[in-house]
């Protein structure tokens, strides 16, 4: 276990908490990790979050000291803006290649954000879920490791970019970047590539698209968060008003047959956290939360006392069945009130959709012979080693402790 | 090896059209760097270059005045022998200050050149910390069952000779008292076997892990990569890392003789009875049965928390009694089924083979019969009543305690002037600890792992959940939250992963979590000591142990190097290589201040480099700008801050001192925990100075900053810059 052992690297893929996790575990163990993430940035999801529960604390402050891990580590290197494309050999004797994608930015950036101010053009953000637009050239997020700006594809050959170009002092715009392959010899993979928010439109009777004041928790946790499109300001997408009675609707596609049949296990929690964030800034506003059955695991149980404490928070145990817009904005729910028995009709005027976690792994299979279950979560003891919500939907706690037990598993793989 | 200093200033991000760089030299020239070079774009490759040549040809110490500390760090890393110091210039004072005039901003660059140059100029290389004698590197698990057997077995296999103790005859833990194990793998509807004695067969055969059982631990002594561990069959083993799994105990059912009936028939079991009986009797006698959910948990009178297993348990117990007897009536009472993720599939399965779910509201069900069993419960979704008759026994659902004594900690009682009240405070935090131990640590701060709430023994359970207060000791399992079985097989991989981990930085001679790499310890000027005990008493890890005089024992290899120890050291003895009280002191004294008629304040602020900092260089990327009469300094913690900087600091004439640092109480953000509090605690008593100095309290400012509250750090500088503008000049300056 002592450096030697340096010539055996690890390649993780995904920088989100579990793959982060693994990656700085076992560099600090003494192995060389190979970091790949296909954002421009570390951080994965978590950095999106304004806030974690139960404590309400900012996931930027656990974060930056991974990040200054990575930072001080010499057997750590990471790519971002790069997919895995390929994987050859096992367990022992890997070769993987890897696309990395143009980022038009080289690493001579200081992060200055002179070709920014350059740009005209823009682009929906998908740091905020297309809640806000950014400059076509931009640093991703304000705590975004590296602090290097990306050029969004789309300007990289207009007039646009070449005032990026030229509004550069460093030379560090580059406008012909084509991206490059890379190859890895590593002895073990780490397959850490977290999730995607269901997609909402697939639950019909939520018509999604047809209010912007039916979001996602995700969409919410931007707004919610300071450096978000609202900076902060709980406001309905519809009129940038400050809602009045806000509806969570849980299981949203979750447990369902007909679309996630699993439980996310974190959509209960997140909407009590989210109640709060509304409840913290609108001291008048109605909170109800509808749900199949509230799963706050382990401790967080103190927090849903707590959220339940709060007399503006309400919870209704039923399953919405449908959603319909009004002309002013506002949405009715139609449900039946499991508890009285009621088929009930509610208004709202901003609706939450729990949507679930389902795993990327189900969206982009690892090019690998891998097994996977049903819903296509990797199963354990496998030649490419799961890590995190690729294996079972988990808060950010069972992501770290995953991700350090992957450490060990791909150490283990290592030395065979 | 001698110093050989240069310094080097970078001209690019605006930093030269603001700047001269003449006169930052000249500032710099003061404090010891006298040679200086400038670069157009220092971090291009080709001003890297230039730095590198000069350490090729035996600069050792480079002062890099250009942006933060935070950025670049690839670029502007050289190896861990050159000392290297970064000034700020870019964020702090060419982004930050860019409303302020141009005197004034050159005042601030020279400053802070001024700071980071006798920073260097007082700094050494650090020399790792080796341990005397041969580095232990055995893993000792403590606990043989389902966390404690995956963590030996894991550390073996990635090469670790291990120690595994259980204090019953045999391993297994519970796994080896379940029947059968609930649906673990797809399509996860059927039962499977515990393959226990396969996991204890595989962990027994290896010969690099030697097991103890019917065995428990007497004594811990010393620290990660050096701890030796007694036996309460009196031998000896030595082990670099710990790592405690000791799982959980059943919730006491006598407690719930009231709610529900406990004793009150021998057909009233616990589901650890119930598991028991599937194991070793037919179920097949059994035509009606109910399972109670939450006996006992979510209940503020028992268990506060949910114990994360009693459902799926419940699910899986109920399918035992189906696969016996198909046609038997089996009912669930529950609250909220908790079937997280797949396991959903679980729940799904139970309701196909015919168990009926009810659900029931915050009152428990009342139970009653002797022989067949009628238990009435509300039915929530069918608002009302329900009785269930002739029932043959009642499962109640119980839930998870650690097994890890619960501690309270005194408050802290350094500052306590009145000894009499600390010690009563102090003994009643012992009275309310549980007078058990599990490692018995010989440690100055008591035998057991500090724990925050239910007993569990962790810091930030968020982020960082194997972090212990105690270095090298990690938990796994059920002892450190409740969780199911599939978890805790992975916990306690984990857990090894942490333990290697910690033996290689003893080895290596460096820090683990969070100053991870970090290889400066605190060093002890002895002969100064006056036996005080803050030390020994505020470590927030416990890494300092105390002879019988007094005398502090620092146990490097325990240390997190966050130098609370030395913030609170009233003689000033304990010292990074990189960081002292002579450091900083000397930074702040470097700071010129000007004189009272020049209307120019100055302010010093702390700040911690783990929150505070980041959100200082965020603001400044955001265009935020503040008043040129602040001074930031790093600090690894608040905890670290010495009350004398603050007296050097108004003594000399600065306007008012600020402490920026992370969230305390509770829910608490300090990454060493205590830090952000002790400071708070010792401020209460720098306030006493100031009155005796009739200086005025307001001077100082306290502040809590969130990493990502840019709005909040504005709002905390505008209404600092106004009360020092109120309070006007510190009548100390000039003497």
């Amino acid at each position: 276990m002592t450096d030697d052992s340096m010539s055996q690297a690890i390649l993780v893929v995904g920088g989100g908490m579990s793959g982060l996790s693994a990656a700085l575990e076992a560099a600090e163990a003494g192995f060389k990790v190979v970091l790949v993430e296909k954002n421009p940035y570390l951080g994965g999801r978590v950095a999106q979050l304004h806030q974690y529960f139960p404590k309400l604390c900012p996931p930027y402050c656990g974060l930056e000291i991974n990040f200054r891990r990575i930072r001080s580590n010499p057997r750590i290197e990471y790519h971002t803006l790069a997919e895995v494309s390929g994987i050859e050999g096992q367990p022992g004797d890997f070769t993987v290649k890897v696309k990395q994608n143009p980022r038009f930015v080289n690493d001579k950036c200081t992060g200055c954000g002179k070709c920014s101010e350059a740009v005209t053009a823009t682009i929906p953000n998908p740091f905020d879920y297309g809640l806000s637009q950014i400059k076509a050239a931009y640093l991703p997020h304000e705590l975004a490791m590296p602090q290097r700006f990306v050029i969004d594809p789309s300007i990289a050959g207009t007039e646009d970019g070449q005032k990026a170009f030229q509004a550069c002092p460093y030379g560090a715009v580059d406008l012909g970047d084509k991206g490059q392959e890379l190859t890895f010899k590593v002895s073990a993979v780490v397959w850490a590539a977290g999730w995607t928010p269901y997609d909402p439109t697939k639950i019909e009777y939520y018509n999604f698209n047809q209010s912007p004041n039916i979001i996602t928790n995700v969409m919410m946790e931007r707004l919610a968060a300071p450096f978000g499109p609202t900076q902060g300001a709980i406001q309905r997408p519809g009129d940038n008003q400050a809602p009045k009675n806000v509806a969570f609707i849980q299981c949203a596609g979750s447990r369902d047959e007909n679309n996630l049949p699993f439980c996310s296990s974190i959509c209960c929690l997140a909407s009590l956290k989210q109640a709060t964030y509304v409840r913290s800034q609108l001291a008048d506003a109605k909170v109800t939360i509808y749900f199949i059955d509230i799963r706050a695991m382990d401790r967080n149980e103190d927090f849903y006392t707590k959220v339940k404490a709060d007399e503006n928070v309400s919870f209704v145990k039923s399953k919405i069945a449908l959603i319909t817009p009004t002309e002013g904005g506002n949405l009715i729910l139609e449900g039946e009130n499991t508890t009285t028995g009621e088929r009930f009709k509610a208004e709202h005027d901003l609706v939450v959709l729990a949507t679930g976690m389902q795993p990327n792994t189900a969206l982009n299979k690892i090019p690998y012979d891998v097994a996977y279950d049903d819903y296509g979560f990797v199963l354990g003891n496998q030649a490419i080693i799961g890590a995190g919500t690729v294996r079972r939907p988990s808060e950010v706690v069972t992501c770290v402790q995953d991700g350090t037990s992957a450490a060990l598993k791909a150490i283990s793989a290592a030395r065979r | 090896m001698s110093k050989k200093v240069c310094g080097y200033i970078c001209k690019g991000c605006g930093i030269g059209d603001a700047l001269d760089p003449a006169k930052l030299a000249k500032a710099a020239g003061e404090q010891g760097v006298k040679e200086f070079k400038e670069h157009d774009v220092l971090c291009s490759p080709e001003g890297v270059a230039m730095i590198q040549a000069d350490v090729d040809a035996g600069t050792n110490a480079l002062l890099i005045a250009a942006c933060s500390a935070r950025v670049k760090t690839d670029e502007f890393s050289f190896g861990s022998q050159v000392l290297i110091e970064r000034v700020s210039l870019r964020e702090q004072v060419v982004w930050a200050l860019s409303g302020a005039d141009e005197e004034d901003t050159l005042m601030a660059g020279e400053d802070y050149m001024r700071m980071g140059a006798i920073k260097l100029s007082k700094s050494e290389p650090p020399t790792p910390y080796q341990l005397e004698g041969e580095v232990a590197k055995a893993v000792l698990v403590v606990g043989g069952g389902v966390a404690g057997l995956n963590a030996a077995l894991a550390a073996a296999q990635a090469g670790s000779q291990v120690v595994l103790v259980e204090k019953e005859a045999q391993l297994g833990g519970f796994l080896g008292k379940m029947a059968k194990l609930g649906p673990q793998t797809p399509p996860y509807r059927a039962l499977e076997d515990t393959k226990v004695d396969e996991l204890v067969a595989q962990v027994s055969g290896l010969d690099q892990i030697k097991v103890y059982t019917g065995v428990t631990i007497d004594k811990t002594e010393g620290a990660p990569g050096n701890f030796t561990v007694t036996l309460s069959n009196g031998e000896q083993v030595r082990a670099g890392a710990i790592i405690q799994a000791t799982g959980w105990t059943p919730y006491d059912p006598e407690n719930l003789k009231d709610d529900l009936a406990y004793g009150s028939s021998p057909a009233i079991v616990t589901n650890v009875q119930f598991e028991e009986k599937a194991k070793t009797g037919d179920l097949s006698g059994i035509n009606a049965i109910a399972f109670v959910q939450c006996a006992g948990s979510r209940d503020q009178n028992h268990l506060p928390y949910c114990s994360a297993f009693c459902c799926l348990v419940s699910c899986k117990q109920a399918m035992y009694v189906k696969a016996a007897n198909p046609e038997a009536s089996v009912y669930v009472v529950y609250k909220d089924i908790r079937t997280p993720s797949q396991s959903e599939e679980v729940y799904r399965e139970a309701q196909r083979q015919g168990v009926i779910f009810i659900r029931r509201d915050e009152t428990y069900p009342s139970i009653s019969g002797s022989g067949k069993l009628t238990l009435s419960t509300k039915d929530v979704l069918l608002n009302e009543q329900v009785s269930l008759e002739d029932l043959d026994m009642v499962v109640l659902a119980t839930g998870m305690k650690p097994n890890n004594p619960k501690v309270v900690e005194a408050p802290l009682v350094a500052f306590g002037e009145d000894q009499e009240k600390a010690q009563a405070m102090a003994a009643q935090a012992k009275a309310d600890s549980e007078d058990w131990s599990v490692l018995n640590l010989a440690y100055r701060q008591g035998p057991n792992l500090p724990t925050l709430k239910y007993a569990m023994p962790d810091s930030h359970f968020i982020c960082f959940p194997y972090e212990t207060r105690r270095t090298g000791i990690y938990t796994a399992g059920t002892v450190r939250r409740p969780m199911r079985v599939s978890q805790a097989q992975s916990d306690g991989v984990g857990a090894a992963m942490k333990a290697i981990q910690a033996i290689r930085a003893a080895e290596v001679g460096c820090a683990v979590h969070p100053r991870s790499g970090d290889e400066t310890y605190p060093e002890f000027a002895m002969q100064r000591c006056t036996q005080c005990k803050r030390c020994t008493e505020e470590c927030p890890f416990g890494a300092i142990n105390e002879d019988e005089k007094a005398n502090p024992l620092p146990n490097p290899t325990r240390c997190r190097r966050c130098g609370v120890c030395m913030g609170a050291c009233p003689e000033r003895i304990i010292s990074f290589k990189n960081y002292s009280v002579d450091i900083v002191g000397s930074q702040i004294k470097s700071v010129e201040v000007p004189e009272e008629d020049e209307e120019k304040p100055r302010v010093i602020v702390l700040v911690c480099e783990n929150d505070a900092l980041p959100v200082i260089d965020m603001a400044a990327r955001m265009g935020k700008t503040w008043s040129p009469m602040f001074r930031f300094i790093n600090v690894r913690c608040l905890g670290s801050v010495n009350l004398v900087w603050i007296a050097d600091a108004l003594s000399k004439g600065i306007d008012g001192v600020g402490l920026f640092g992370c969230r305390r109480g509770d829910d608490y953000q300090c990454h060493f925990i205590k830090g952000s509090e002790i400071a708070n605690v010792r401020m209460s008593k720098i306030y006493e100075t100031l009155t005796r100095l009739a200086l005025e309290a307001e001077r100082i400012n306290v502040s809590e900053v969130g990493i990502n509250e840019v709005e909040t750090l504005m709002g905390i500088l505008k209404t600092f810059e106004e009360t020092i503008e109120t309070v006007g000049p510190n009548p100390y300056k000039g003497f």
